[in-house]
């Protein structure tokens, strides 16, 4: 058992949810796909954790996860406040903020 | 010459308050431009009672001076500067040399105040007039008195300033202001020659005690002893309006008449001949920047002399005559240790002659509404008596009618050249000759022109004789044109006076005798009086100056063209170099500077156009941004 399926994997799921940010304008997905990025990144952490026998990949990771939590609450909460005042969870739309 | 200072001796006495001769005049000038109006009715008289106590003073002080051996007395006051290796002691030198300046100063200076109560009686300004004329003896007194070139220099810019305010008395006159400003900055010009002087004298010996320059001006190399006497020769230059910078003091004759009798002719302007004459032994040191003085002294008397016969404004005819005198002055200090004498002698005798000249010339504006052209005088012999013949004394003084004092104090400069010997010997004694001839004919040509012939008066005008105050002055210094020569140079020779300043007087080989000299430069005083006679005295003067002159004339009209060369050879010059500074700094510096933050700013204009609002183009560049760095990352570590 090498590591790098591992690596492989978090490198698919990465570019999956980059891909993802990239091209989908609801916000929602938007969202989901930076959660996908953030575990992809935990899944690297974790891999180097147990190839090298070392700790601080996995405290990385639940730091890591503890931030998504969070984020995910304040940007739930301005995808609903947007979606309130503008009826749409379409990223474009909110272009207000600009030169 | 080589013990040029003598060793001090403790002061005791009427000595020790020598400083009261400075500070007096300088109260008297606080109190009336601190006292505002609250003195305008008594302030001209307070002025007057210091500057004759300071008078008293400086009297009192020279008396007890000639008791005191080496006749040499030093008076440290307080420390002026302090710092590291700078140590400025500010002092007094009270000896031979600064006494009879002291006295001239105070002298004059009290007379002149006393004729000013009468000139400026109507004048709503005289408080502020007197305020400087005190504050003028002030800064004239600090300069000759003080132990150092640095107490000189304060006196030196002192008396400038008063100068300026004083031209620029009747400042409301654009021709006023214009001359101020005129004699200011050429005055600057010299002033900074002086600073530089004091500079290398601070660098090279690390004082400006006249005894610490004079006593190891030995040990410095010959170019830096040049350098300072030619410096200290282009300070003089400036303030005592010699070439080239003699074109400001007939423009001064702007001033009030008392002024350009005290500052301008007096006392003022004859500080270059005392400077000189005071750097003795720094001029001792080095033949190279006496010659120099020389030079310009020869040159500025023909200059002056030139220019005083074409003029027909009364001030600046004796304007031009001061600056040929002072010529003679500088021509005397340049022939070193055996004319030093000669020319404290012809200045003290200038300052009595040369102040009642002008005193009467402002008896004569005064008389004639203050017109100064010569062509509207004529035949004022009999309305103004006094004038004329106090006028008339300092007239044949200062052409040097035998037994007069010009006569014997110019007769001596012409010997001491003369004595010379060798082609410069012969070509000096000749210009002295020469420029005596001149002075002969411009000073008759003045005579005739405003006291004989027939009046060419503008209508209305009623001549009148000056009141007491003013014509006490001009009697008292009539006296002192008579006398002044014969007492200096026959009865108590200065040369004696000033021995521990200058050293023993040389009884010098005279290659031409005394007596040949003396008949030689009479008939050519002669020959000059005739001649203006034959000019202005045989026929009518017209009340116009004739325009179809000859090209001689129009030069000396013109100064020699001084200003034009000035104007031509510096100002325009400086003026087209301001233009092109100002252009660089304009297009280059600033062009530069704007270009640069226009530069910015259009740029982040752009740069901002890329700030769309869409969140997805951020994040591409985001990724953009990561992905970079990750592949730099492992270009690096690969």
């Amino acid at each position: 058992m090498t590591i790098t399926n591992y690596l492989v994997l978090a490198a698919i799921l990465f570019t999956i949810g980059a891909v993802g940010v990239l091209v989908r304008r609801n916000a929602i997905v938007v969202f989901m796909c930076i959660e996908l990025m953030l575990n992809s990144v935990n899944l690297t952490l974790i891999t180097f954790a147990r190839s090298t026998g070392t700790v601080e990949g996995q405290v990385i990771a639940l730091f890591v996860m503890v931030v998504a939590a969070a984020e995910v609450v304040i940007g739930l909460a301005i995808i609903m406040s947007i979606y309130r005042t503008r009826r749409s969870a379409s990223v474009d739309d909110v272009n207000l903020l600009k030169y | 010459m080589n013990e040029v200072v003598p060793a001090s001796v403790p002061v005791d006495g009427l000595l020790s308050v020598a400083w009261l001769v400075i500070v007096l005049p300088l109260a008297g000038a606080a109190l009336l431009l601190l006292g505002g109006r609250r003195t305008d009715r008594w302030g001209h008289l307070l002025a007057t009672g210091t500057v004759v106590a300071a008078f008293a003073v400086a009297l009192a002080c020279t008396l007890a001076l000639t008791e005191r051996a080496g006749r040499t007395v030093s008076l440290d006051l307080f420390t002026f500067i302090d710092t590291g290796n700078l140590d400025v002691t500010a002092g007094l030198l009270f000896d031979p040399l600064s006494a009879v300046f002291a006295l001239l100063i105070t002298g004059v200076g009290a007379l002149i105040h006393v004729y000013s109560i009468g000139y400026m009686a109507h004048d709503p300004g005289r408080r502020r007039f007197f305020a400087y004329l005190n504050l003028f003896v002030a800064a004239m007194l600090l300069l000759v008195l003080g132990n150092s070139y640095v107490a000189l220099y304060v006196g030196w810019e002192g008396v400038g300033l008063a100068s300026y305010l004083l031209i620029a008395f009747w400042h409301t006159r654009p021709a006023a202001a214009t001359a101020a400003k005129k004699a200011f900055l050429m005055n600057r010009v010299g002033d900074v020659g002086l600073a530089l002087a004091i500079f290398l004298m601070f660098a090279q010996l690390g004082t400006t005690s006249y005894a610490g320059v004079f006593g190891s001006v030995g040990l410095l190399a010959g170019g830096t002893v040049t350098a300072i006497g030619l410096l200290l020769l282009l300070g003089a230059c400036g303030k005592s309006g010699q070439f080239p910078l003699q074109a400001w003091l007939p423009d001064a004759m702007e001033g009030p008449t008392p002024v350009s009798a005290l500052i301008h002719a007096a006392t003022m302007v004859t500080a270059g001949v005392y400077l000189i004459a005071r750097s003795a032994p720094v001029y001792d040191a080095t033949p190279t920047a006496r010659t120099v003085v020389l030079a310009v002294g020869a040159v500025t008397l023909l200059i002056g002399a030139i220019a005083g016969c074409a003029h027909d404004d009364i001030k600046k005819v004796l304007a031009y005559s001061t600056v040929s005198q002072i010529g003679y002055m500088f021509l005397a200090v340049g022939l070193g240790p055996v004319g030093y004498a000669a020319a404290i002698a012809h200045l003290l005798a200038h300052g009595f002659f040369k102040a009642g000249l002008f005193l009467g010339a402002g008896s004569v504006m005064h008389a004639m509404d203050d017109s100064v052209d010569m062509r509207r005088f004529g035949g004022l012999a009999r309305k103004l008596p006094i004038t004329f013949v106090t006028f008339g004394l300092g007239y044949l003084a200062l052409i040097g009618f035998p037994f007069l004092s010009g006569w014997w104090t110019k007769d001596a400069i012409i010997e001491v050249a003369l004595d010379r010997g060798g082609w410069s010997g012969w070509v000096l004694g000749g210009v002295a000759v020469l420029g005596a001839g001149l002075t002969a004919f411009y000073m008759t040509r003045l005579m005739l022109m405003t006291f004989f012939g027939r009046p060419r008066w503008e209508e209305g005008v009623h001549p009148h004789e000056a009141p007491a105050s003013m014509t006490a002055p001009m009697v008292l210094l009539a006296f002192g044109s008579v006398a002044a020569g014969f007492l200096l140079v026959a009865a108590f020779p200065l040369s004696g006076w000033l021995e521990p300043v200058f050293g023993e007087p040389e009884e010098a080989a005279h290659l031409v005798s005394p007596l040949v000299v003396s008949i030689v430069v009479t008939v050519v005083v002669a020959l000059g009086a005739l001649t203006a006679w034959l000019f202005v005295g045989r026929r009518e003067v017209p009340t116009t100056a004739p325009a179809r002159v000859s090209p001689v004339v129009t030069a000396a009209r013109r100064g020699l063209y001084a200003d034009t060369i000035n104007e031509s050879l510096v100002m325009r010059p400086g003026v087209w170099l301001t233009r092109a500074l100002v252009w660089l700094d304009a297009r280059g510096v600033d062009g530069a500077v704007n270009g640069a933050a226009a530069a910015l700013g259009g740029g982040s204009a752009r740069l901002g156009r890329a700030q769309t609002g869409f969140v997805r183009s951020y994040a591409l560049g985001i990724l953009g941004g990561a992905v970079l760095v990750a592949g730099a990352l492992v270009a690096v570590t690969a």
